[in-house]
Parts: C-alpha cells; sequence; structure tokens
C-alpha cells in the first residue's frame, strides 16, 4: 500500500471507531453520529463513550476510553467540548486509535481558539494521528457502509469523493446523489483544515482505487503551488471537478502594474484550472452533473456531437447550447444519412439534430443509436426527450378508460419501450465507447408515477439529465477534459 | 518598496532572460540621436526615457514615425526641452519603427496564493474596456502558452485577421514562457508589464516594456 493509502486507511476505512460526547439525549451532536453510525450498517466496532455510561439507542455505552479493547478502533469521532478533548485523544491514542475526526466548534475559527487549534495540530504531531476538522460535519465512507456525521445525507454508494471547506456543500453534492443514484465513495468537510488540508485529501483520492472522479469545493487555499501540482497530477491520473467561492473579491496583487491592476483571484483560479486539467463548475447542479458525467460514461475522444430528439424544440435549444459551449455540431454524415433513409419515413430531419418526426416503428431508436454511436467520426451523442410516450401511458392509467379500449396494451407497450430505449442508449456508448448523455424533464415531473424512461436511465448506472442545456454542459466539461488528458500525452480512457 | 526601471533597463533585463527584444540605443543628445537613426535605419521611434518618467504618451514625450535625420534632430531637441527636474536622469530612446494594427500586453505579477504569474491579454484602444486577458502559474510547462493563447475571447484577433497572418504562436509562447522563468529566477521582480506587444505582420515585437523591482533602487 502506497504512503498516502495507508495514511488514510484509519480515517475512511477504520476497523472501529470511538465516538465521544454520546448521551441519551436525541440532539447532542455524539448521540446523533451514533444514531447515523448504526443505522447505516456500519460494519466495523462502534464504541460510545459517555461518563455515566446511560444506555442510547438500547446500547450500553463505555465510561471511559480506557475501556475500549486495545488495537479494535482506529479512528476517534471527537465531538465533546475543547477543553477536554486533547486528553480524550491522548486515551484514544492510547488504545490504537490513529486518526480522529473533529467535529467540535471552538478552534481557529475564530480568534479565542486560535491557540487551542496550533495546540491540537502539535498534539497531533506528538501522537503520531491523522487529524481532520476541526469544526467539520464528518465524513462518510460508502465502502464501509460509515456515515460519521451530525447531518444527513446518506449517499448511495458508488465512485464519485467528495471534498469541502464547506460541510454544507458535502451535504449538497451528497443530495445530488442521492437524487440521481450516481453514488459516492468518500466524502469529507475540511473543517477548519488545522493539519489535514483539502489538497492532501485530493492526494488521496487520487490513489484511491474506490474513487473515480472527484469533486471539490473550495473557497481558498493554503498554498497555491502545492493545489496546482496535486491538482495536476490528480487529473493525469482522473478528473477533478472544483466549485469555487468567494472569487469575486479584488486581487491582493500588491503591484502598481498594469498586470497587477488586471490580476483577480477569479482570473488566476481560471488559469489554475485550465493549466491542471480541473473542470471548474459555477453551481452545485453543474458541478454533480460534470461529475457524474465522468463517473458513468467514457470520455468523448473529440468534440464531434449529434443530437438525437424525438421532437423538434428540445433539438434546436439543444443545438443552439451546443454551438455556445464549443462543441462541434457536425453536418450529419452521409452514410449515416441514407441508412437512416432506409429505416424511416421521409419526412425525418436528414440532418443533425436527427429528428425521426414520429417515423420510428418498434426497434428504430435501438438501431439508430447503434449507428450513430458506431460512426467513426462520431464522438458524443445526446438523446433527448426519453420518456414521452410514457408519460402517455401514464395519462391512460390516471383516466377514466383504464385499462379498456385497448389502453393497457399501448400503455405497457410504451413503458417497456421507453425502459428499452434508456437501457439501448447505455450498452451503445458501453460497446462503442462513446458517452451517449440521455436528457428528459421527465425525471423531474413524472418522478411519482417512476417514468420507465428516466428510470431506465438511472437503472442503467447513468444520469438523466433534466434538460439539454445541462447535458450540453456536463459534454463540454468532458471534452475539455479528453482534451486535456490528450495534450499532456494521456489518451482518453474506456 | 518597489521601483520601476527605466523602459532601456527593463528591456535589458527581458534580453538578459533570452527574451528577442529590438535593437535600440540611449541617446544623450540629438547629435548622438541622429547617429542611432542612422545605424538603425528610418523610420525610427524617439521617447524620452529614465526610471522617473511614467505616462510618456500622455506627455507627448513619444514620437512615432521618425522618416530622417531632419524629422529625428527636430523631434530630439523637442525631447530634450521637455525634461523636468523631477524626471531624474532622463536621455533619448531611438527605436525602430514597428508597423502592426494589433497589439497585445503580457506581463508577470505575484499572486499571493499562487507565486509568478504570467498574463496574456488583448491590447490597442479597446483594451481596457474588454479585459480579455488570462494568467497562467509559472513555470509555463508545455501547451500552457498556447492555452493562455486559447483561453482569450477574442483570440480569433491572433489568427490571419483582415489580411493580416496569424501570429507567430512559437514566438509568442516564447515571451510568455521567459516571462515565467524571470518570476522564479529573480526575486526581486515584482511585476513586469509588456505594453504593447505589437504584432508586426506574424512576428510579436516588444515595443514598451517595464520592469517593477521590489527594494530601493540602487
Amino acid at each position: 500500500m502506497s504512503g498516502v493509502l495507508e495514511r488514510f486507511a484509519p480515517l475512511f476505512n477504520p476497523r472501529g471507531i470511538i465516538v465521544t460526547g454520546v448521551s441519551a439525549h436525541p440532539g447532542k451532536f455524539g448521540t446523533v453520529t451514533f444514531h447515523n453510525l448504526l443505522s447505516r450498517g456500519y460494519e466495523g466496532g462502534i464504541f460510545p463513550i459517555n461518563r455515566e455510561g446511560l444506555e442510547s439507542f438500547g446500547h450500553p455505552t463505555l465510561k471511559s476510553i480506557s475501556e475500549v479493547p486495545k488495537g479494535r478502533a482506529d479512528l476517534a469521532f471527537i465531538c465533546t467540548p475543547v477543553s477536554v478533548n486533547e486528553d480524550l485523544l491522548r486515551e484514544c491514542a492510547a488504545v490504537g486509535v490513529r486518526a480522529a475526526f473533529v467535529a467540535s466548534a471552538g478552534y481557529g475559527e475564530s480568534q479565542d481558539g486560535l491557540e487551542a487549534e496550533r495546540s491540537l495540530v502539535a498534539l497531533g504531531e506528538e501522537l503520531g494521528m491523522v487529524i481532520a476538522g476541526p469544526n467539520g460535519q464528518g465524513l462518510i465512507s460508502t465502502p464501509v457502509s460509515m456515515c460519521a456525521q451530525i447531518v444527513a445525507p446518506y449517499p448511495p454508494a458508488g465512485p464519485i469523493s467528495i471534498v469541502s471547506q464547506s460541510g454544507n456543500l458535502v451535504s449538497s453534492y451528497m443530495n445530488y446523489a442521492c437524487l440521481s443514484g450516481i453514488g459516492v465513495s468518500k466524502a469529507i468537510s475540511c473543517g477548519n483544515s488545522a493539519q489535514l488540508e483539502l489538497a492532501d485529501y485530493l492526494e488521496y483520492f487520487a490513489e484511491d482505487p474506490e474513487t473515480s472522479v472527484s469533486l471539490c469545493y473550495l473557497e481558498g487555499v493554503e498554498d497555491g503551488r502545492r493545489f496546482l501540482e496535486v491538482a495536476r497530477a490528480h487529473s493525469a491520473r482522473k478528473p477533478l471537478v472544483v466549485m469555487r467561492g468567494g472569487v469575486t473579491r479584488a486581487g491582493k496583487s500588491a503591484a502598481s502594474s498594469h498586470t497587477g491592476a488586471l490580476a483577480s483571484d477569479d482570473r488566476i483560479f481560471s488559469g489554475v484550472c485550465r493549466q491542471a486539467g480541473i473542470a471548474r463548475a459555477e453551481t452545485i447542479e453543474e458541478a454533480y452533473d460534470a461529475a457524474a458525467s465522468f463517473a458513468s460514461q467514457p470520455l468523448p475522444k473529440g468534440r464531434r456531437t449529434l443530437l438525437f430528439t424525438v421532437a423538434g424544440g428540445w433539438g434546436v435549444l439543444t443545438a443552439d447550447a451546443c454551438v455556445r459551449a464549443g462543441l462541434d455540431l457536425i453536418p450529419l454524415p452521409d452514410d449515416l444519412r441514407s441508412k437512416i433513409d432506409g429505416m424511416v419515413p421521409s419526412r425525418w430531419s436528414r440532418s443533425n439534430p436527427i429528428d425521426l418526426a414520429g417515423g420510428e416503428t418498434r426497434d428504430t431508436i435501438p438501431e439508430v443509436l447503434e449507428l450513430m454511436a458506431s460512426h467513426p467520426d462520431v464522438d458524443a451523442i445526446i438523446y433527448l426527450g426519453i420518456g414521452i410516450q410514457a408519460a402517455q401511458a401514464q395519462m391512460f392509467r390516471s383516466g377514466p378508460f383504464w385499462p379498456d379500449h385497448g389502453l393497457d396494451r399501448i400503455g405497457g407497450f410504451h413503458e417497456t419501450q421507453d425502459r428499452r430505449y434508456a437501457l439501448a442508449a447505455a450498452e451503445a456508448s458501453e460497446r462503442n465507447c462513446v458517452p451517449i448523455l440521455v436528457a428528459s424533464d421527465l425525471v423531474y415531473t413524472d418522478r411519482d408515477y417512476g417514468n420507465p424512461g428516466p428510470l431506465g436511465v438511472r437503472e442503467s448506472g447513468r444520469l438523466c439529465y433534466p434538460s439539454g442545456h445541462r447535458a450540453v454542459r456536463a459534454l463540454s466539461h468532458m471534452v475539455r477534459y479528453s482534451e486535456h488528458l490528450q495534450r499532456s500525452g494521456g489518451a482518453a480512457r474506456c | 518598496m518597489a521601483y520601476t526601471l527605466s523602459e532601456y533597463e527593463s528591456k535589458r533585463l527581458l534580453a538578459e532572460h533570452g527574451v528577442r527584444v529590438p535593437p535600440e540605443s540611449l541617446a544623450a543628445s540629438a547629435d548622438d540621436a541622429v547617429s542611432a537613426g542612422d545605424d538603425l535605419g528610418y523610420p525610427v521611434v524617439a521617447k524620452l526615457c529614465g526610471r522617473g518618467i511614467a505616462h510618456k504618451s500622455e506627455r507627448g514625450l513619444v514620437r512615432l514615425g521618425l522618416a530622417n535625420a531632419d524629422a529625428l534632430r527636430a523631434a530630439a531637441g523637442e525631447l530634450l526641452a521637455a525634461r523636468r527636474p523631477e524626471d531624474g536622469d532622463a536621455a533619448l530612446l531611438i527605436q525602430p519603427m514597428a508597423n502592426g494594427r494589433r497589439e497585445v500586453i503580457a506581463g508577470l505579477v505575484r499572486d499571493e496564493q499562487f507565486g509568478p504569474c504570467v498574463m496574456l491579454g488583448l491590447g490597442g484602444v479597446f483594451a481596457e474596456a474588454l479585459q480579455d486577458v488570462a494568467f497562467a502559474v509559472a513555470p509555463l510547462e508545455p501547451g500552457d502558452a498556447a492555452g493562455l493563447i486559447d483561453a482569450l475571447e477574442h483570440r480569433a484577433i491572433l489568427g490571419e485577421f483582415r489580411g493580416e497572418p496569424a501570429v507567430d504562436t512559437a514566438a509568442l509562447a516564447g515571451i510568455l514562457e521567459a516571462l515565467g522563468r524571470i518570476g522564479l529566477e529573480r526575486d526581486d521582480v515584482a511585476s513586469i508589464d509588456v505594453n504593447p506587444l505589437v504584432l508586426d505582420g506574424a512576428e510579436p515585437v516588444i515595443v514598451d516594456a517595464l520592469v517593477e523591482l521590489r527594494g530601493e533602487p540602487s
């Protein structure tokens, strides 16, 4: 195991966890964390500490850390007052704990706590202990079903790993994981970054075999040049998506030059992202869409894009968005046109976007998806409007005539077909190593019904984008990352 | 504390770090100026040059397109007469005239978080309004300079544009990479402005440059 993996193992893959500050009161952070660990089925040992030894959730507690069998816990979750934490950490070290997440506030986030934070860092060094936080909301690690957090949610398992300088952005990203089904491997809030800072976690994620893409929120970096170096090395191995807050501040250069006057935080950080191959997002949904796309789609080899739509307006709007994003909306290749000519009536669009104008029969859509994806001049495909036939099936189901007059037969056919199209898109994409992004607003509106189109996309392990615009934005992040890899000597992988 | 080198000194510093700057001469008198002009070949540019002189254009201390020795002699006399006591040591700087309608600016600045950063931006009369600039952290790795050019919103201006050839990107990259190297090798350099960098056909020519040094003037 590499040094980095070994260093972070007790944090993200502990054998057991000590939780301090557990009580009978369900509002206390220690109690909440104990609950979250129990309820999400953490696989290791859990050792709740309560000074009076009171039960919590029907479980016995330990009065003192010294009662924890030696070597059974290597992580401590600390959410007790600053004044007692150092003693607790010494006791933890004595029973074999090698890492701590300090959730307690009262450290360097205010002037009064600066000394306590310095002392915490020194103690970590003395004990040889990895310390995350303080003043953070916790961490999760789905490979070991660990929800060591003082807040919700706990996302489904997946390949995205998250690190954030703000805890609530960890929650936001994880809410999107819950919503989309594209899940998370590890997530942590840095808190005050007293010992471990954002770049340290990125270094770990870059090496972690369970992480295929990292997702960040940051406001500032301690050491800019190290961040650039770590980010560059990360991107060379796997994609890194970053959202940065606080960029509207004026630049901090002291120079009196013209160049100095033009240097702003935002402009310099844009440069850093370009150099390091970072996918920089401006909003939470853009950041998550990008991460989920990297996690679930093959990388495009270039920017030659085909649009495939079941209805006109979506295709037109999405074509505009492609052009604005710098994607190459290629003319429809002649051989592809003549093949589709033989499959549907002549009213189809015969150009890019491909709009079959309702002329498809039972197998047309899966066949056209395969033809597009296997064409050598096509790097990426966006497929718009999945689920509209199933949406009509839902109208039938909820209307007064169901299931008579043949409605059950036609409704059932539509539902089967929409699910089949979603799976066919994923299969054609995997088989040909070409991304196919499926977009439909029915992912929102038909949630209660469970529209088999968007649900089929989810079943295939992919994101159903709520609009063509969001698919375009995600695709352009993938294209730029792929081009970055090609420029720096890497190659698009499948 | 920081102070600014004269244009002549600034360009010498760039040249010492491998940046190609056009030949130019300092002249103390109108006679010296004419002999420099004769050597360079006309047309030439004459400027008043010294550490204390900023805002040359605003004060009318730049004379462009001097077509012959007579024009240069007359301009040199006027520039010398325009010297003010607060200008300190000031001499005439005689340069070949760069011809080009397209201008870019380049520079170096030190950022608190990321250290020395190289800038490239569009120059010319609308530069301040457009603020079309991009930065890269030094050192510039292979591809970073091309990335800087690509990052400009109006990069089309640097391509084949209204009868002008596309900029020599290798030459422009060479200048940008050298600025980054200076940022890493010379801790005493606080900032650099290369403004303008005139595109003479495809070739980027450094017409003016100012280097700001940390510390007290020696």
